[in-house]
């Protein structure tokens, strides 16, 4: 009696699961399927290859800001540390290849590491002290460009350049770079201590603790990775843009924390995955190609439909939880 | 005994700090600039000081409240862009009518938001976020991205004109801080709001009305962004959706945090806040005056936010 009652309920819940988990992907095959068929000029090789272009510096960004979600955090400084890369990667450029990567990313690793330093020691709120990294980024940055007024330009025939401009097999290079980012990032959570421990914290930080996990050291280390790679998707950007552009990067946190989001990753910490990370920066950049192909909507339309499909991702996340949790 | 004292010691002067910090702070700028810097002594400047606090004041009082309920606001400053949005469509039938659909429209952003809290029990970050970012891009549509120069003679006078020599958005924000005071000493609803902030749990088993409480605050902080829209584009003499409220709720935050309201709720300080958009705005006003540039005044602040954050906690943790 109870087993033919709780079957149904345990497989709901299952399905349940799998929605939370795949419902973005689920999405992103309908949705590229749709405007395939919708718009002449989308299944172009072209307009693909732009658009996994375009969405593979945010990607950069976002598979830091996975990390940091699931272990409980949010990092807010992640525009600001991108804009920061791209200018030093820019201003380093002119002394050669190893410095423009190299620069920026000491730099950007600092400041994580002073987020992660302040979080984990101190006790602080991660998004407060994230906050005030946000602002000194930016202040360093405006700094370092005489008040924004400088745009350090990459000389054309710099090695640099083929970081963000070059092609293999006609795809741009930073899709490659980003599709090897995500495949250490997906093996550094999944098959390592260190990404069992960020679970951890994500999931019970006291447990954790009384369990002898090195709780600081993984929060130090989750931080300045975040710093890191959106310093190194600055740099992408940098080389893709041939200068230090420095009014990039603002508001960039907040997509990057909706991207995590959307692609299933839950914001109370302790589950999510890179992959899914990867589908919700697709999906991001399906909507901006899609109202593009309309071309009549007003552009401004993007955000407008960025926010509310974040809620309704969100609403239907938060539905399924409590469905499962019945 | 000596090392006992000494810690006593420690911990009231850091208690000391965590209640009076802000005040210090002020105090200690304004004698600052009074010595070191010119000009600083006058009614002018003082009025420019005080109307360039007052819309990030406004703000940082609803904001206040929704931290007090362990929530947050980010959607503060796409409120102040639709409110913007909507004043130069509805200015033909009145100013009055212009800012009372202003202010109905930060009520709903406040509803949206406090319903995705306190019903769908979707984390206010996140609640927030959303409207952030679809926020600025709808007052965009409804402006059709552009600027728009506002002439009516009646609405601008609420940015420019003075009532007795004080200045109208000085007055307002004086009059909404007393009222949130009042509001969180005196009436129920504010020791229902304290409390669901302190423990939601232990309030809702004391039969508080929880869901109540929290979309209510929500409703406060859009319906306060919605008047600093109104007041920024008084000042403007023009409504431009896609500057006004820019990072408002950066300053905002980082006004009600300094001001020694804890993010962890339970408490709220009105007096504080106040206090604290005074200090960011004279932290400015003081790097402007003595020829330092804006990076470095960006610098400090984030300093300024990670020292006052730093000892919010030490007297959290005692």
């Amino acid at each position: 009696m109870t087993a033919t009652t709780s079957q149904p309920t345990a497989r709901n819940a299952a399905f349940a699961g799998v929605l939370q988990r795949q419902g973005a992907a689920v999405v992103l095959v309908l949705g590229v399927a749709a405007s395939w068929f919708a718009f002449p000029h989308f299944g172009t090789a072209d307009n693909l290859r732009s658009l996994v272009l375009q969405g593979s510096f945010l990607a950069v960004i976002a598979l830091g800001m996975t990390f940091v979600i699931i272990s409980g955090g949010i990092d807010l400084s992640v525009g600001s540390n991108y804009a920061l890369g791209g200018v030093l990667a820019a201003y380093g450029a002119q002394y050669g290849l190893v410095v423009a990567i190299v620069l920026p990313l000491a730099v950007c690793s600092l400041i994580g590491l002073v987020n992660g330093v302040l979080i984990a020691r101190t006790g602080m709120a991660p998004f407060i002290v994230t906050l005030a990294s946000l602002l000194f980024a930016r202040g360093l940055l405006l700094a370092l460009t005489s008040e924004g007024a400088t745009t350090y330009k990459v000389d054309p025939g710099s090695a640099f350049l083929w970081l963000g401009q070059g092609t293999i097999f006609g795809i741009g290079v930073p899709v490659y770079i980003t599709l090897v980012l995500f495949a250490l990032g997906g093996l550094l959570l999944r098959r390592t201590r260190f990404g069992q421990s960020v679970f951890a914290i994500g999931g019970a930080e006291q447990s954790a603790l009384l369990m002898g996990l090195p709780v600081a050291r993984t929060k130090i280390s989750l931080y300045t990775l975040s710093g890191a790679l959106a310093g190194f998707a600055g740099v992408l950007t940098a080389a893709y843009l041939q200068s230090g552009v420095t009014v990039i990067g603002v508001g960039t946190e907040l997509d990057a924390i909706s991207v995590v989001v959307i692609g299933g990753t839950l914001l109370t910490g302790g589950a999510g995955t890179i992959i899914g990370t990867l589908v919700g920066v697709l999906l991001r950049t399906l909507i901006q190609n899609v109202i593009n192909q309309i071309g009549t909507l007003d552009s401004n339309y993007q955000t407008v439909v960025s926010g509310a499909f974040l809620l309704v991702v969100v609403v239907i996340q938060r539905l399924l939880a409590r469905s499962r949790t019945r | 005994m000596s090392s006992a004292t000494l810690t006593r010691d420690r911990a009231k002067v850091t208690a000391w700090l965590q209640n009076y910090g802000v005040y210090l702070a002020v105090v200690v700028l304004l004698l600052f600039n009074v010595v070191f810097t010119e000009n600083f002594l006058s009614a002018a400047n003082f009025r420019t000081q005080l109307v360039q606090a007052a819309p990030v004041c406004i703000v940082a009082l609803g904001m206040a409240l929704v931290i007090g309920t362990e929530g947050i606001d980010l959607s503060v400053g796409s409120v102040m862009a639709i409110s913007a949005a909507l004043i130069p469509l509805y200015l033909g039938a009145g100013p009055l009518t212009a800012i009372i659909v202003a202010v109905i429209a930060g009520v709903v952003s406040g509803l949206f938001s406090g319903y995705l809290v306190a019903y769908l029990g979707i984390q206010p970050i996140i609640a927030t976020l959303a409207l952030l970012v679809g926020g600025r891009g709808l007052a965009l549509v409804i402006a059709h991205g552009q600027l728009v120069q506002l002439h009516s003679q009646e609405f601008l006078e609420l940015g420019t004109g003075d009532l007795l020599g004080v200045p109208i958005m000085v007055i307002v924000a004086g009059v909404l801080a007393v009222l949130a005071g009042l509001v969180v000493q005196r009436t129920t609803f504010g020791r229902h709001l304290v409390a669901v902030g302190g423990n939601r749990a232990a309030s809702t088993l004391a039969g508080l009305p929880v869901k109540r409480v929290l979309i209510s605050v929500y409703v406060i902080s859009g319906a306060l962004a919605a008047v600093a829209g109104v007041l920024a584009t008084s000042r403007l003499a023009a409504s431009d959706p896609s500057d006004v409220g820019l990072l408002m709720e950066l300053s905002a935050i980082t006004a009600v945090v300094v001001g020694g309201t804890p993010l962890t709720g339970g408490r709220v300080r009105v007096l504080g806040t106040v206090f604290g958009a005074l200090l960011m705005q004279l932290v400015q006003a003081t790097l402007i005056k003595h020829n330092l540039p804006d990076s470095t005044a960006q610098m400090v602040q984030a300093a300024i936010i990670v020292v006052a954050v730093y000892v919010a906690r030490e007297r959290s943790s005692r």
